[in-house]
This record gives C-alpha cells, structure tokens and sequence, in this order.
C-alpha cells in the first residue's frame, strides 16, 4: 500500500489513523532519577493483574539509534539540533515500531518520558518551541501524564545516593555552571520550571516524589484507574516488582 | 537554531545575512547534477575563491545508522525523514554555516529540496518536512536539473551495474523489478520538484542539453550571482 498525499494527514505519521488507536497510553514524566523506573516496575503488573496487556517504552531505547545516541554522547560530536534530532528519531523509531502497533492492539502503553521531555530539554537548550512542537507533532496525545515531582534539593540528594552526577544530565553542555554540582542545580532547576509550567497548561497529575515508594505507587495507580477502568478500591494491592524494565525494543 | 528574531525572517524563503555564498544544485539521479557541480568547482577553484564542497547524507555521524537501517530494513519514512535532517544538521552546523561566516563559496550537491521531493513521495507531510528544516539557509543559487526519467535510466545503467534500492524507492513496493519501481518513484520526485521550482524559486536548467553548453549556463549565473556579492573571499593564489 502506498502512502499519498491523501491519506497523508496534517502532522501525521504516515499509515497511522487516528480513530485505529484503540488502547491506552500512559506517560511518566520527571527530571532524571526521581524514580520512574522503580515505579513503572510496580505499576506494570499491576495493570497486568487486571487483565490488561501492557507494552513499556523508554526514552533512548530505539533499535534504529539508541547506541549512536550513547556513543555520540560519549564525544562531542553533538550540538543542540543534531541531539533534538537524533532523539526525535529515537521516538519516531518507538512509536512506529512500539508504541502505535500497540496501542492499535489495544494494549496498554506505559512511557517511561514522552514528548514533553523532549520539549523540556530542547526549552533548556534555548531550541525554538515552534519548531519542535511541529516536529513531535505525529505523537499521539497520552490518556493520561503523571508528573513526577521533586525540587532540585531533594533531587541531588537522592542522585547522589544512587550514583554519581553525569556530564549530560548537569547540562554541562550547556556551560551553565562554574562546577558540575553548580551546572546539575542550574540545570535541572530549569527542568523542574519547565516540566512545572508544562503541568499547569496540560493539566497533569502531579504526584510528590519525595514520599516513600510505595505511598507513590499509590497515588498513581489512583490517577491510572479511572483511566483503564479498574476499582478504586484495589490500588493498595502488593505485588512483587518487574525486575527488567524493558528488553530491546525491536 | 536560529533565535525568535531570525526565526520571524524564515531563513528558507529570505535572502541570508552572511558574507559568503551558496550554491545547490538538485536533480533526480542521472540527472548529471554533480558532474555539473564538480566542473563548477574547477571553475570557481581557478578563479580563486575559497570553496566548501559538501554532499547529501555524507556525515559521519549518521553514516553507520543509516547503513545498518536500510540493511536491515529498519527505516520508516518518518525515520528515514529525521536521519537524513539529522545528518543534514549536522552538516550544516558544522561545516555550511561556518563557511557562510567565513565568506566562501559552499557548493552543495543536493540541499533541502531533496528531502522536500523524496519524503513527500514517501508520504511523510510536506509541512512537516519544510518544519524540519525550517533552519536552513537559502541558497544564492539553487539550481535544478530537469530531466525525463528515461534519460536519466539510460545514464544510470549504462553507467552504474546496479539502481540502488532506495534510489529506486523500492521500501515502497510499487514495482516488483528496480527498473520499473525507479520509473514510478522518481516520476513521483520529479513532481514534487516542480513544486519545489514554484514555491522557492529554483533555477531549471534542461538537462537534455550538452553537458559544456549546460555548464557554460551554470558558470553564468554562478558569477552573476557572485558579481552581486562582493563580501564573497578570494584566497591568495599560490
């Protein structure tokens, strides 16, 4: 089947009907570590306990160029367009290939980050908003967005718990500190403005991040299941968490 | 990416601000587009001005991803779109806009259009496409050659062993062999480029004609055009 102008919409994917997609999709946003990944691992069997099949995807985890991303990032081969474009096609590859033939199944789809990410990070980079709104304007709008949120204080403490601060992450490509530590608060302070403000406009649900794991977990299994249509009354079910997230996609 | 105020000029339909100069040239394949543009370089090398050369999908960041895509049949139009953008702006960035700065004279064989007559064809939205490269310059001269497929088939087989797959557009299935699936696809290209011709002004140029009297047409504009910009650099010859 070849694709015309006719059938090719207005900001669309090619193939892809609006009306085909039958399933849910769900996104987590966040800064870097506020644990999304811990509780996409207790939410997904969750989901999964009610019958519902459920396909997880993740920023940067595209076959198509998910190495070149990491390798790229390795050097300094990037500026702000090619790192805006290269993750472009990383989503594009995702959704196509992941997200839409899922959602198409009916299935439920979990995005660990979604567009907004790409529009926090390329805000933060000073990238035009027009023309990246334009440029993600094929992704289908999520059923619902979880916010998860933590201020800037919390967020280095609970990074550096974990692990060590990274060169992208502190935006140190973006020169905005004179230390890595000055750059990281600089740098995902403005990320927490922006996914803020994004918050505010698009009416997420904003979730507290600072609270104990599974008191988290409760608060977005209650913003998820109006949305697939289970009982209020069981979110404080306890189940043992995903130990891998996600496999390569592909 | 251009600031607000620069965004509100729309570098691809607006004259650019830098000194130097560029000139494109687009054409289906076989249309003798970079055999024209090699002999403009010996020209305007002669002539001593200071020269960038650069081509389509040529950068090394994309190259391998690319590769490995087509091979292993990866790609969707929409992904095909943003892997040639990003080797494009990667190019640009690195190797076109400092160019431009720096007063040369940047030669490219194939520019935008390109991606504006094949995606479409692909079925990714002409709107979106021209979004996506909403940054680029505009070219002081960009010329197009116009060609009937089946001069351009003839060219290419008797001088290539093989039509690539792509080139042929056979990711679309409209063919079962390479020959008729290049005819089909690159009749599609060659419509959108005469669009392309309407809404941003390229030069056509008949590239039936002998390739010396084409190339002395070429040599024409291009120092008409170049006449025009005196903050074009020349370097000291040797």
């Amino acid at each position: 089947m070849t694709p015309t102008r006719a059938t090719s919409r207005k900001r669309g994917l090619p193939r892809v009907e609006r009306e085909e997609v039958k399933g849910k999709l769900i996104v987590l946003e966040g800064t870097d570590g506020v644990g999304r990944s811990t509780q996409i691992a207790r939410l997904v069997p969750w989901i999964e306990t009610h019958g519902l099949p459920v396909v997880v995807t993740g920023w940067n985890r595209s076959l198509l160029v998910s190495k070149l991303i990491t390798s790229a990032k390795e050097g300094t081969l990037l500026n702000k367009v090619t790192y805006t474009l290269l993750y472009a096609t990383d989503f594009a590859d995702r959704l196509e290939r992941v997200v839409i033939p899922a959602l198409k199944s009916g299935m439920v789809v979990v995005a660990d980050r979604y567009v907004a990410t790409a529009m926090v990070r390329g805000a933060v980079r000073d990238v035009d908003r027009d023309w990246m709104r334009e440029l993600y304007g094929f992704a289908p709008p999520p059923d619902l967005t979880v916010y998860m949120r933590l201020d800037v204080d919390d967020l280095i403490t609970r990074t550096l718990d974990r692990t060590r601060l990274n060169y992208w992450e502190s935006g140190m490509d973006r020169h905005m500190g004179e230390d890595i530590h000055d750059s990281f608060m600089s740098y995902q302070s403005k990320q927490i403005r922006e996914y803020d403000e994004m918050a505010k406009e698009a009416g997420w649900k904003t979730v507290d991040a600072r609270r104990a794991v599974d008191e988290t977990q409760v608060e977005i299994r209650k913003a998820v299941a109006p949305v697939l249509q289970i009982p209020l009354d069981r979110v404080h079910e306890r189940l043992q968490p995903m130990t891998t997230l996600v496999d390569e996609e592909g | 990416m251009p600031t607000a105020a620069q965004q509100a000029l729309n570098p691809l339909h607006d004259a650019h601000p830098y000194p130097g100069a560029l000139i494109v040239v687009e054409g289906i394949d076989g249309s003798g587009k970079s055999t024209q543009l090699k002999l403009l370089r010996r020209h305007l090398e002669a002539q001593g001005y200071a020269l960038k050369f650069t081509e389509w999908n040529s950068s090394e960041l994309v190259k391998d991803t690319m590769k490995m895509g087509k091979k292993k049949n990866l790609l969707t139009p929409t992904t095909f779109s943003l892997l040639h953008a990003t080797d494009f702006a990667d190019r640009y960035y690195y190797e076109i806009l400092p160019a431009l700065k720096a007063g040369m004279v940047v030669l490219a064989d194939r520019y935008v259009y390109t991606a504006f007559a094949r995606d479409a064809v692909r079925g990714v939205d002409p709107g979106w496409v021209r979004n996506l490269y909403r940054f680029a310059a505009k070219p002081d001269l960009a010329l197009y050659f116009k060609v009937p497929i089946e001069v351009s088939l003839d060219r290419l087989t008797s001088a290539r062993a093989n039509i690539k797959f792509h080139e042929a557009g056979m990711d679309l299935g409209l063919a079962a062999n390479v020959i008729d699936s290049f005819r089909i696809f690159q009749g599609r290209v060659l419509e959108e480029y005469d669009r392309c011709v309407a809404e941003f002004g390229l030069q056509s140029i008949d590239a039936q004609g002998p390739i010396r009297e084409q190339q002395e047409h070429v040599r024409a504009l291009a120092e008409k055009m170049l006449a025009a910009k005196p903050a074009v650099r020349k370097v000291v010859k040797k």
